[in-house]
C-alpha cells in the first residue's frame, strides 16, 4: 500500500474514531466546546477593549494567564518522570504509558503557547517573534529562549508520539534508531523548558521574590508532582473505560516518585521561607504578602495556606505505601497535589512577585471574569486536543486500530508499540 | 531599515495623525547628536510635591487622558524614615503641599546605562540610543510586558485600553521614538522629551518646575550644570545595588 493511501486510511479511520463515542464522551466534548465558545467571546471582548478588561494594571502587569502558563510548562516537563525510567532503565510497566505522558506534554504546550498568546497586548504582531520577517532577541531575552525551547519540545514530543502511533497503525515496528535518541533528547529538553521558564523570572533583579536561585529547582520539584498527578487519574480512567491494561505496580511506582518530588518541593519552600524570615530584609515583604498579608491587603493569604495544607496532605498520602495503594487515598492525593501546585505555581508565584510593586505600591490583583473565561477556554482547548488524541492513540496502542485489521481484535498476541531494529 | 523607507513611513504617520487630530502633526526622526550624553538631576531638598511636572509631561508627551497615564510618579515620604519607598505614598492629596514632616521623590524612567528592560524584550522593540535615551518602537512592541516586570523603577506603563487624547489637546510636535500618539496594547515611558532635547530644548518637566528642582544637561560638557552638580553635590541614584547605572541623579543642593 502506498504512503498516500495509508495516510488517507489513517485520517479517515481517526475521524471515525473521534466521531464515535457514548453519551459520556459527547457530554464531555459538549462541555468543552461550550467553554471554548465562552472563552472565545471573552477573548474577542478583550481584543476589542484591550487588556483593561483584565484585572492586571501597571503595578501587577502579569496575572492569571502567565500563572497558568508557568504551571502548564511544569505539566509538560513532567513527561520526563515517565520517560526516564521507561527508556533509560527499560522499566516495562511504565514503558507502555509513556506515550500518554507525551500526549499530555503536547496538549500542555498547546495551552502554554495559547496562554502567552492571550496575554500579549498586540496579538496581531505575534509574527514579530518569528525570524526572518520578525526579530527574536536571542540569546539576550529569556522570553526568546522560552519561545524556542517550548516549540522545540512541542515538535519533539509530537514527532516521537505520532511516529510511534502511526507506525503501530501501519503494522510496522517503530524505528528505534530514530525514536530512542529523540526520547533521550527530550529528557534534557523537559528539564530545559522548565529551567528556562524559571530563569524568565529568576533573572529579574527588580523582583526579589523571583530573584532567588532556588526557583529553578523548586519549579522542577513541583512539576514532577503536578504532571504525574494528572496522568495517574487519567490512567485509572483509561483502565476503567477501555480495555487498556495498566498494572497497579506502574501506578504505585509513579506515586512513589511523586512523594519524593513533593518532599523536595516542600523542603525547598521551607529553605526559602527560612532565608526570608530569618534574614528579614526588606525583601521579606513579598513572602509576607503571600503568607500573612500586608495590613488590610490579605487577598492571597487563604490561597497560600490552602496550597501548604494541600501539599502537606498529598505528601502524607503518597509517602505511606499503604495509603498510596488505597485508590481513594491515591486519588485524593492526586487532587490535593494538583490543586496545591496549581495555586503555588500560578498565582503564588506571579502575584507576590509583583506585589507590592517595585516602588512599594500595593495593588491587590484578583482575576476578572473575562480572565477566568478566557483561561477556561484555553484549558478546554487543551483538554479537547488531549481527548481527541487519546481517542485515536488508545485503540492504536490496543492494536484495535490498525490498517490491516481495523475491525478485528482477535490478533492481540503481539505487544503493540514495539521497537524495531531499523 | 533603509532611510527612504523610514521617511516614507514617517510621512504616512504624519498624514494619519493629522487626519485623526485635525491639526498639522510633525513626526521627527532626529538622531542622537554625537558628543552628547544626556543626564538628569533632581534636587530632593527643593521639590515641593506639586506634581506640575506630572501634568506638564502628560501634555507635552501626549499621554492618554482616559485612562490616565503618568510617566512621572511623585512619592510623598516621611522625613523621619528617609528615602524609603515601602512607606511612601504616591496617592497623597492634602489641601496644600509641601506637608510638614514630608519630602517628595519624583520617579520617572532612569535611562539606565545598563537597562534591564532592554535586555528582556523578546523582539528588540526597545533599545538605548547613542545619547543614552532608552526608547521604544510603538510599532514593533508586542505588548508582552516583560520589560515592565524587569524595570526596578516602575517607569514603564502599558496602554491597557485605547488611549484617548482629545483633538485640541494634542502636542503636534512629535518624535517617532517619543511623544507621537500611541496605540492600544503597547508599552510607553519617559524619553527625556526626546523631541525637545534633541532639538536643544529642556524637557517639559524641567521647564515647568516652579522651584528649579529639576536639572538637565550633557554629561560630556564639562561646563554643564549637570556636571557641576555631580562634581559638587551629594548625589545618589535609586537602587544602586542593582547595577542599572541610572542617568538620573538625585541630590541635595542645600
Amino acid at each position: 500500500m502506498n504512503t498516500a493511501r495509508l495516510f488517507a486510511r489513517f485520517t479517515t479511520g481517526s475521524l471515525r474514531l473521534v466521531l464515535r463515542g457514548n453519551s459520556t464522551y459527547w457530554a464531555w466534548i459538549a462541555a468543552l466546546v461550550v467553554l471554548i465558545v465562552s472563552g472565545a467571546f471573552a477573548y474577542a471582548h478583550q481584543v476589542r477593549a484591550g487588556l483593561t478588561v483584565t484585572a492586571m494594571r501597571d503595578q501587577v502587569s502579569w496575572g492569571f494567564y502567565i500563572g497558568n502558563f508557568t504551571f502548564l510548562v511544569g505539566v509538560a516537563a513532567a513527561a520526563v518522570v515517565l520517560v526516564i525510567p521507561a527508556y533509560v532503565y527499560d522499566w516495562k510497566p511504565i514503558r507502555q504509558i509513556v506515550v500518554y505522558g507525551e500526549l499530555l506534554a503536547v496538549s500542555a504546550i498547546v495551552m502554554c503557547l495559547l496562554f502567552v498568546f492571550v496575554d500579549i497586548g498586540r496579538p496581531d504582531r505575534f509574527w514579530h517573534l518569528l525570524p526572518p520577517v520578525g526579530h527574536l532577541n536571542f540569546p539576550t531575552s529569556l522570553l526568546a529562549w522560552d519561545v524556542l525551547v517550548l516549540n522545540i519540545y512541542f515538535v519533539l514530543n509530537f514527532a516521537v508520539v505520532t511516529h510511534i502511533l502511526y507506525r503501530a497503525f501501519s503494522g510496522r515496528p517503530y524505528i528505534k534508531s530514530v525514536v530512542v535518541p529523540l526520547v533521550l533528547l527530550s529528557i534534557p529538553m523537559a528539564v530545559g523548558i522548565h529551567t528556562v521558564t524559571a530563569f524568565l523570572y529568576n533573572g529579574l533583579a527588580a523582583r526579589p521574590y523571583w530573584n532567588a536561585s532556588i526557583l529553578a529547582p523548586q519549579f522542577l520539584a513541583s512539576a514532577f508532582c503536578s504532571g504525574p498527578a494528572i496522568l495517574l487519574i487519567l490512567l485509572q480512567l483509561l483502565r476503567r473505560f477501555t480495555r487498556f491494561e495498566i498494572q497497579d505496580e506502574a501506578i504505585w511506582k509513579i506515586a512513589e516518585l511523586m512523594a519524593y518530588a513533593m518532599f523536595f518541593n516542600l523542603f525547598l519552600h521551607g529553605v526559602e521561607a527560612f532565608k526570608e524570615y530569618y534574614s528579614a530584609t526588606e525583601h521579606l515583604l513579598y513572602t509576607r504578602y503571600w503568607y500573612q498579608g500586608l495590613g488590610e491587603h490579605r487577598t492571597m493569604v487563604p490561597y497560600a495556606w490552602s496550597a501548604v495544607a494541600l501539599n502537606l496532605t498529598a505528601f502524607g498520602l503518597f509517602i505511606v505505601p499503604a495509603a498510596r495503594r488505597n485508590w481513594v487515598a491515591l486519588n485524593l492525593g492526586c487532587l490535593a497535589i494538583y490543586s496545591g501546585v496549581y495555586i503555588e505555581k500560578g498565582m503564588g508565584l506571579i502575584i507576590p512577585g509583583l506585589t507590592p510593586d517595585t516602588l512599594g505600591d500595593i495593588y491587590e490583583y484578583y482575576p476578572s471574569l473575562t480572565e477566568l473565561r478566557v483561561a477556561a477556554g484555553v484549558f478546554s482547548i487543551g483538554f479537547l486536543v488531549f481527548t481527541l488524541m487519546l481517542k485515536v492513540a488508545v485503540p492504536i496502542a490496543l492494536g484495535e486500530f490498525r490498517v490491516d485489521r481495523e475491525a478485528r481484535s482477535d490478533v492481540l498476541d503481539r505487544l503493540p508499540l514495539q521497537p524495531g531494529r531499523a | 531599515m533603509p532611510k527612504e523607507r523610514l521617511h516614507e513611513l514617517i510621512r504616512e504617520l504624519e498624514r494619519q495623525y493629522t487626519e485623526t487630530y485635525g491639526t498639522a502633526v510633525t513626526v521627527a526622526d532626529t538622531p542622537a547628536l554625537p558628543g552628547v550624553q544626556f543626564a538628569y538631576a533632581l534636587d530632593l531638598s527643593r521639590c515641593i510635591g506639586c506634581r506640575r511636572c506630572v501634568y506638564a509631561c502628560v501634555e507635552e508627551n501626549n499621554q492618554s487622558r482616559d485612562p490616565q497615564i503618568h510617566w512621572i510618579r511623585v512619592y510623598a515620604m516621611e522625613k523621619e524614615k528617609g528615602v524609603d519607598f515601602q512607606h511612601a505614598n504616591p496617592y497623597y492629596d492634602p489641601p496644600q503641599v509641601p506637608e510638614d514632616g514630608h519630602f517628595y521623590v519624583p520617579v520617572q524612567c532612569q535611562q539606565c546605562e545598563n537597562p534591564p528592560c532592554v535586555k528582556v524584550c523578546p523582539v528588540g522593540a526597545t533599545w538605548r540610543e547613542g545619547d543614552g535615551i532608552v526608547v521604544i518602537d510603538y510599532d514593533w512592541c508586542i505588548g508582552c510586558r516583560y520589560c515592565m516586570a524587569a524595570c526596578p523603577y516602575g517607569a514603564r506603563h502599558f496602554n491597557w485600553a485605547e488611549p484617548t487624547l482629545p483633538k485640541g489637546q494634542l502636542n503636534p510636535k512629535t518624535h517617532y521614538l517619543g511623544n507621537r500618539p500611541r496605540p492600544k496594547g503597547v508599552v510607553e515611558k519617559c524619553t527625556f522629551c526626546i523631541q525637545r532635547t534633541r532639538a536643544g530644548r529642556y524637557p517639559a518637566c524641567v521647564e515647568v518646575c516652579p522651584v528649579g528642582a529639576r536639572k538637565f544637561g550633557n554629561l560630556l560638557d564639562p561646563g554643564s550644570e549637570i556636571r557641576y552638580i555631580i562634581e559638587h553635590k551629594r548625589v545618589l541614584v535609586l537602587k544602586e545595588d542593582l547595577n542599572t547605572v541610572p542617568r538620573f541623579f538625585y541630590f541635595y543642593a542645600t
